[in-house]
């Protein structure tokens, strides 16, 4: 109901952003839902705030009437929050359900974060891209496709975080998380590491590139390619002790944008 | 029949006890010529009175609010540009994670349950002094001795703890980050631990045992209520924190493996281990503040605090609730029960919101005098409200997914703790005189609150806006995204702003040194405290009035003012029965 | 008394209420293990306070109508100045600093937290000059 109800006018979308996935949109009306309840709950607070301020300035040396409580009014304001809490937490749980659940699929990425890059393996496949910090490893998936991804580290804790899909996950070590992305728009969308992990951490860069089902089916392909499978697998080997030298430059300046 | 025990209160026949007038006998009575004890810097090493440890604390506090200050100013210069070079990365990872520490466990906690409370309770409960004297002086050494190690990190090979002021493991282990640095971090913790729970188990048994005659617990101040709950969740949780940082120690130091994967261990085991304490830490701090405001509403308004009860209810929830929250702190990790931690998170809300609407309504139909300390007050009210706010969003994981580690986060939690401080500076207002016996200068003060109010939102409300928009926290560069330069240099203006009213605060201080003198009761206020000396004698009263109520120097000074009772609607029927006193 | 057992015994509940729900429906132990041993940290002194609150007379505090005067008498020992905090809070110094730079900080750590114990009980009550 909340959804046609927003979908009939402009809602601000204050601050967020809809995302390109399936549940990234559900998300973003959630966003909004909040945020119309956080605004009237909040403007009428500073009006009661504000009223107070300048209607009950002191004026001389009158002791005010000293009223101490007013049961009925406290009442009120104990029992309608418990209310909206619990509306807020049945929209939550729609939401939520949607973005953890996990549809049978055969398209499936293994993301691998390690310290200070990412590794991407599509089992069933030869696939497997590597990169660290700001070589940016690009991960590509099809669209309009459930893309089941299977996350884990190999060290530290590191956070899998792309901002178009209005998403992050904790890659931990030891533990196998997955969830399930279902893109709707192509196009690249960069994702960087959230979770403090060491030294590189704010370099921790990779893009997710969403493309056709056939342009999918080709870079697949590429794999197949004796060549490039050796070169894939020997930049896996990479040591970190490569790490430093792909640090950026003092003054180096963006290639990709958002 | 059974026998009538004695109270469980040790009494001893010593030399400090209550006069039929209500206050101290006349072991005094003689003048300080008679007190021959030690003087100077060792007076201050042995000093047990809870007055003097009280401002001890402030003082180091302080100090610490200007360290961890430092560091935030450092940091905001580094984020000036999308990749600067102020700081090498491995600075960088220092300077949050001894912003956090130093702001959190070292100017925050021990400001917030060592240096206000220690003065003021014991005064507005009518006792001579805390339960346990020497051990409130120990807290106070475990305190500066575990201030002094944990920032000595940074003049150790390798520096100062560079894992956040979480230490999330395995980051924190010694594979990954060796060097002393990080064992100063967590011995400092387990000095200013023991020292948070000696003063918790101080607070309450002097909450419990040394209240004066007619004090019941429902007459305390409302600021003694929320340290005695304050306390209780200190007792709850640093045991917690420090059993984790032994685990963590051993993990380093004796082979074994709580934390790591080869040997078995769960690393996601710390992030429960310190979040059932981190969750109560904030409430920790947030309690004590809330109750200074609360006092300082009600007496700048010339009214009771309204819903007392309904207080003392909300205060109880919180802390209750407070330690069922923790893991949504880790909604991200995938491991942890979402639909638990997101309704009991929501629920919190309910009780703070209580706390805000009787805020207003102390102040409804009140006759408001906007001293600094007044002032400090409300602008409490409207950045909580922010921080608040932007909390509930944090509750439901699927708003928290994409907001998680990003500078919404940083943002919300930043509006919370800015309030804090606006309370606390409320509170050094209001008590300053009672403590020191000197007023502070009002107009400088109002100076300090305009530029510690806008800038606190200036710094914030950037902040939130760059968190959607995807830049991450503990980043030193984001080479990537250069336009968020924009929004980064407009919070720096805000952060340069509060180090400018910081700045003011000290002079503030310079510019009133004994210029002032405030009186007994230069604000008219309502509690107990109010009736003695500025600054109070040893041993804390000359003499008691008698208490009725939770107001008794308000009914001692206004009589046929008292706080309306059930079916009770105008005070003519009460000039009927004066307040007598003893 | 019994208003703060109330206090302390409710909180019991609540932690203990909120135990069972929690490790039930999540099977998580280091959670469920906390908040059960928060139950029991509240039950303990919740459960003095109730005991003694039903044998103790009605302490001034706890009366409502009481006078000054009518609690007048001697409300407690309070050590005056006292050297053996200060000692204690070095020693417990030291001691740490041996968890981090070795073993041999022990020596004057330990010592100053013993000779503060020692001291500090020779001291009894009363403590030093005020």
């Amino acid at each position: 109901m909340a959804a046609l109800a927003l979908s009939g006018c402009t809602v601000p979308s204050f601050g967020a952003s809809a995302g390109v996935t399936s549940s990234s949109k559900s998300v973003y009306h959630l966003w909004q839902g909040f945020s119309i309840g956080a605004v009237v709950i909040g403007a009428l607070v500073v009006l009661l705030i504000l009223w107070a301020v300048l209607r009950y300035r002191r004026k001389g040396d009158h002791i005010p009437t000293q009223h101490q409580y007013h049961l009925p009014l406290e009442v009120l304001y104990t029992v309608v929050p418990i209310l909206i809490v619990f509306g807020l937490f049945a929209a939550t749980l729609v939401v939520e359900n949607k973005e953890v659940s996990n549809p049978k699929t055969n398209v499936i990425v293994d993301v691998n974060a390690f310290q200070w890059g990412w590794k991407f393996t599509y089992p069933g496949t030869n696939a497997l891209v590597y990169g660290q910090t700001t070589q940016d490893p690009e991960m590509v998936v099809p669209v309009n496709t459930n893309i089941h991804i299977n996350l884990t580290s190999s060290d530290v804790i590191h956070g899998f975080y792309v901002h178009a899909f209005n998403f992050s996950r904790y890659a931990l070590p030891g533990v196998l998380n997955e969830f399930t992305i279902r893109a709707q728009s192509t196009g690249t969308y960069f994702g960087q590491c959230t979770q403090l992990c060491g030294l590189y951490h704010s370099l921790m860069w990779f893009r997710v590139k969403v493309v056709s089902q056939s342009d999918y089916n080709a870079w697949i392909a590429t794999f197949n390619n004796p060549t490039a499978e050796a070169a894939a697998k020997a930049a896996s080997k990479t040591t970190s002790q490569q790490t430093a030298s792909l640090v950026p430059s003092k003054g180096s300046t963006t290639k990709y944008g958002r | 029949m059974t026998d009538v025990l004695n109270p469980p209160v040790q009494i001893e026949s010593d030399d400090h006890g209550r006069g039929a007038g209500g206050g101290l006998d006349d072991v005094h009575g003689h003048g300080h010529e008679e007190h021959h004890g030690p003087t100077g810097i060792l007076k201050w090493i042995t000093t047990t009175d809870h007055k003097v440890i009280g401002l001890s604390y402030t003082v180091t506090a302080v100090i610490m609010l200007v360290i961890g200050g430092a560091f935030a100013e450092i940091i905001r210069v580094q984020l000036a540009s999308p990749n600067g070079s102020l700081v090498s990365l491995a600075q960088y990872n220092e300077l949050f994670t001894m912003h956090g520490s130093v702001m959190i466990y070292l100017f925050a906690g021990p400001f917030a349950f060592g240096a206000l409370a220690n003065i003021i309770v014991p005064i507005q409960i009518g006792a001579p002094d805390m339960a346990f004297p020497r051990l409130n002086a120990l807290s106070y050494w475990l305190y500066l001795t575990g201030a002094i190690t944990m920032l000595s990190g940074f003049f150790v090979s390798g520096g100062a703890a560079n894992f956040g002021w979480v230490a999330y493991a395995p980051l924190s282990n010694s594979i990954n980050t060796p060097g002393a640095g990080a064992d100063l971090w967590i011995g400092g913790l387990l000095l200013t631990g023991f020292s948070a729970i000696f003063t918790g188990v101080n607070l309450t048994a002097t909450i419990f045992y040394l209240r004066a005659p007619g004090m019941t617990m429902f007459r305390m101040p409302i600021f003694t209520w929320n340290m005695l709950v304050t306390s209780i969740l200190i007792l709850l949780a640093f045991p917690v924190l420090t059993a984790g940082l032994v685990m963590l120690y051993c993990d380093r130091h004796f082979g074994t493996h709580i934390f790591s994967v080869a040997g078995g261990g769960v690393p996601v085991l710390w992030q429960h281990l310190f979040w059932f304490w981190g969750h109560p830490e904030v409430y920790i701090l947030a309690l004590p503040f809330f109750g200074m405001v609360t006092e300082i509403i009600a007496v700048f308004s010339r009214k009771p605090v309204f819903g007392y009860k309904g207080m003392i209810f909300a205060t109880l929830s919180i802390g209750a609730l407070s330690l069922g929250v923790w893991a949504h702190h880790m909604f991200t990790t995938g491991v942890v029960l979402l639909p638990f931690f997101s309704i009991m998170s929501l629920l919190i809300a309910v009780p703070t919101g209580i706390k805000m609407f009787n805020w207003i309504g102390t102040m409804w139909r009140g006759e408001i005098w906007f001293s600094t300390a007044m002032l400090m007050a409300l602008g409490f009210l409207f950045t909580f409200l922010i921080g608040g706010l932007t909390g509930i969003y944090l509750a439901s994981p699927p708003l928290d997914f994409f907001t998680h580690d990003t500078y919404f986060v940083v943002a919300h939690f930043h509006s919370v703790v800015m309030a804090l401080v606006l309370g606390g500076m409320a509170g050094l207002y209001y008590w300053g005189p009672k403590i020191t016996g000197y007023l502070l200068n009002e107009r400088i003060g109002k100076w300090q609150f305009w530029s510690l109010f806008l800038g606190s939102q200036i710094f914030t409300f950037p902040l939130y806006i760059l968190g959607l928009e995807g830049m991450p926290r503990r980043v030193a560069t984001y080479a990537h995204d250069p336009q968020w330069k924009t929004l980064n240099d407009i919070s720096t203006v805000g952060a340069v702003i509060i180090g400018v009213s910081t700045i003011l605060f000290v002079v503030n201080v310079v510019v009133s040194w004994k210029k002032y003198p405030s009186g007994d009761n230069p604000w008219d206020g309502h509690t107990l405290e109010w009736f003695t000396t500025s600054p109070p004698p040893h041993h804390n009263f000359y003499r008691l009035p008698q208490i009725r109520s939770e107001r008794p120097t308000w009914d001692y000074n206004h009589p046929g003012h008292q706080a309306l009772h059930h079916g009770q609607h105008d005070e003519l029927a009460l000039h009927a029965e004066e307040v007598p006193v003893s | 008394m019994k208003v703060e057992a109330k206090i302390l015994l409710g909180l019991g509940l609540f932690f203990g209420i909120m135990c069972a729900v929690y490790w039930n429906w999540s099977l998580e132990n280091a959670g469920g293990v906390m908040m059960f041993a928060a139950m029991l940290l509240c039950f303990l002194p919740g459960g003095y306070y109730y005991w003694w609150s039903r044998r103790m007379k009605a302490r001034p505090e706890d009366d409502p109508n009481a006078t000054q005067a009518g609690g007048a008498g001697v409300v407690g020992a309070f050590p005056g100045t006292s050297i053996w905090p200060f000692t204690l809070g070095m020693g417990a110094f030291f001691v740490v600093l041996a968890l981090v730079f070795g073993i041999w900080f022990l020596v004057p750590g330990l010592t100053l937290v013993v000779w503060a114990m020692l001291g500090g009980t020779a001291e009894g009550r009363r403590g030093g000059q005020h």
